[in-house]
């Protein structure tokens, strides 16, 4: 469990920060220039905060008041930078061991073949790093990282420098990094489609404050929150599960807890975990059960709240088994169909969007 | 003709012991001073920069009589090492390899400046959240990344200490077996009468050195140039 609480003076802003991260991915998410590389700086060692704490796991790194400030080499923190920073003058190989060896055996956490075959890079261990593609020098500079057993990795864009097709080859490794090797992760990004698929906790950081913290399908589900995360639109972002496959229609059939969703067929096993985004404009509202219409995803729900927006729409929201869901319709539907807190009505979802499908508990070793 | 004489032989050893013993004895410093130049910014850097680089505008001369004047035997540092070591570099190969280093200096210290410069720091965070403290991160990160500049750095040092002769002269003299290198020899041997012959050959024996010193470089460079790449 890493707690930063820190306080400095940056240029043009004062950065204040107060944050926990705990195990899973923790995404610091905000606009570039909101002081998110300089806040993992300081937990890194690598910059010096004027006022503040931080402490992982009982062991302070730094406290200006008890005039502590561990060296970056002695905080044990891995650190992925923005550019992958591999040695030149270092084969692979000694790229990889280069923080491994400086840990003793007792303390090393996680397994060099282990690491080397989850990135799939095996057959680059004797080629030089100037060699490789942008993103084997990724997947590098990953598993060096992670080899000097740390007790928390930090990730700043670490797929920033990389197209889109790199990153969708280096993404699914960052995946699975957390949950095999049970490192908590802290990962910095001003990209949506990255935190959607990555994080369980989400910061939102704007001018060097932290502007909203909790699990990720809360924060982004707060209309409030909104102009932050860079969401035009409201919407829903829900857990769930694979139910089964279809293949016959080529659908997926989801369970969560207010009931099922069919989605377009999707590769993630059944009882895998997956998250789900619903924007509020696809989802449509009727006070009697609907029969005979096109859309396949009904569900059964109690309005909670019904809040007028200032472009005459109406922002619903909606309980469906513990679960919430928005609903964005126009004044005029609102004004016809009555809607009232308290009552029971039928959300017919046109559009669900599976935003992280493929982050599944597998075996070790397998992929 | 190809049978070098004892003369000979005895100035090109005193040359090779001068030179090596200079660049080698310097460059310990020259890292030191060349990361001081390239990575730290404090008042009065620039009159540190042009104390280095002093010794490439003065007349070596002026360089040998300073050094006569503070460590000569009755020079201001000159003789305290005489009277608690019983210890003098003057009119020694010992002097001559000193005078030779400070002449080298600005020209060691130059491209291992440049090469420090060009290092990514990025590199060196890296190391230090990776487990290395500062010094180690030099030896196993900067060190290496240096090392052409390392290279050239040495190589001019050890090319301008071969031809050195104003300051060595004025400073330790030209004593046969102590302190007549090459270009001294050469001198005296241009000073006597039907000394051309002899004259020519030294001359030949530089050329020679100085073309083995410049290929050995390039063979290096480029072996660190491949590995790099490879």
């Amino acid at each position: 469990m890493l707690t930063v609480c820190v306080r400095s003076r940056l240029g043009s802003f004062q950065l204040d920060a107060t944050l926990n991260a705990g195990s899973g991915v923790t995404a610091l998410f905000g606009p570039s220039g909101s002081g998110k590389t300089s806040l993992i700086n300081m937990v890194a060692g690598l910059c010096r905060p004027d006022e503040g704490r931080i402490v992982i796991d009982d062991r302070v790194l730094f406290d200006a008041k008890a005039g502590i400030d561990v060296p970056p080499e002695q905080r044990r923190l891995g650190y992925v930078f923005q550019e992958p920073r591999l040695f030149p003058h270092l084969s692979v190989r000694s790229n990889l061991k280069f923080g491994w060896n400086r840990v003793s055996v007792a303390e090393r956490t996680v397994d060099f073949a282990a690491v080397v075959e989850m990135l799939g890079i095996d057959h680059l261990l004797d080629r030089r790093p100037a060699g490789l593609s942008g993103g084997e020098k990724s997947r590098v500079a990953i598993g060096r990282a992670l080899l000097a057993s740390p007790r928390i990795l930090l990730m700043d864009e670490p797929l920033a420098s990389l197209d889109s097709s790199r990153k969708a080859e280096v993404l699914p490794f960052v995946a699975d990094l957390a949950k095999r090797f049970a490192i908590p992760i802290l990962y910095v990004s001003h990209a949506m489609d990255e935190v959607l698929r990555l994080a369980d906790t989400l910061v939102l950081m704007a001018e060097g404050q932290i502007a909203a913290a909790g699990p990720t399908e809360e924060i982004l589900s707060r209309g409030d929150l909104c102009p932050l995360t860079g969401h035009g639109e409201v919407g829903t972002v829900l857990s769930a599960s694979v139910d089964h496959h279809d293949d016959e229609n080529g659908v997926t059939a989801l369970s969560f807890s207010g009931g099922t969703l069919l989605v377009g067929r999707i590769d993630s096993p059944p009882g895998a975990a997956v998250r789900l985004r619903i924007h509020a404009r696809d989802v449509a509202l009727a006070t009697e059960p609907p029969r005979q219409v096109s859309i396949r995803n009904i569900l059964a729900v109690r309005i909670v709240s019904v809040t007028t927006t200032l472009d005459r729409q109406v922002e619903i929201k909606l309980d469906c088994g513990g679960a919430v869901i928005r609903s964005q319709i126009t004044a005029l539907a609102q004004s016809h169909l009555r809607l009232t807190p308290g009552m029971q009505a039928f959300a017919l979802l046109e559009a669900v969007t599976v935003a992280r499908g493929d982050i599944v508990d597998r075996p070790a070793g397998h992929r | 003709m190809l049978t070098l004489t004892p003369l000979e032989i005895e100035a090109l050893r005193l040359s090779l012991l001068v030179s090596c013993c200079a660049v080698v004895g310097s460059l310990p410093l020259g890292i030191v001073c060349a990361w001081i130049l390239a990575r730290l910014d404090f008042p009065g850097k620039g009159l540190f920069d042009g104390i280095i680089h002093l010794p490439l505008v003065l007349p070596p001369v002026v360089v040998g009589y300073f050094l006569l004047v503070v460590l000569g035997r009755r020079g201001v540092i000159g003789s305290l090492l005489l009277h608690w070591f019983d210890f003098s570099l003057a009119f020694t190969w010992k002097g001559a390899a000193i005078a030779s280093a400070v002449i080298a200096f600005p020209l060691m210290v130059r491209p291992v400046r440049l090469s420090l410069e060009g290092v990514d720091p990025g590199l060196e965070q890296a190391a230090r959240t990776l487990g290395c403290g500062p010094l180690r991160t030099f030896l196993t990160v900067t060190l290496p990344l240096i090392a052409p500049g390392l290279l050239t750095g040495l190589i001019l040092g050890f090319a301008r200490s071969l031809s050195e002769f104003g300051a060595t002269i004025t400073f330790v003299s030209n004593i046969p077996g102590e302190t007549r290198t090459l270009p001294i020899a050469l001198y005296s041997l241009t000073q006597v009468p039907g000394g051309d012959e002899a004259a020519l050959r030294l001359c030949l024996i530089s050329v020679a050195l100085a073309f083995a010193a410049l290929l050995a470089v390039d063979i290096l460079a480029r072996r660190i140039q491949a590995r790099m790449k490879a």
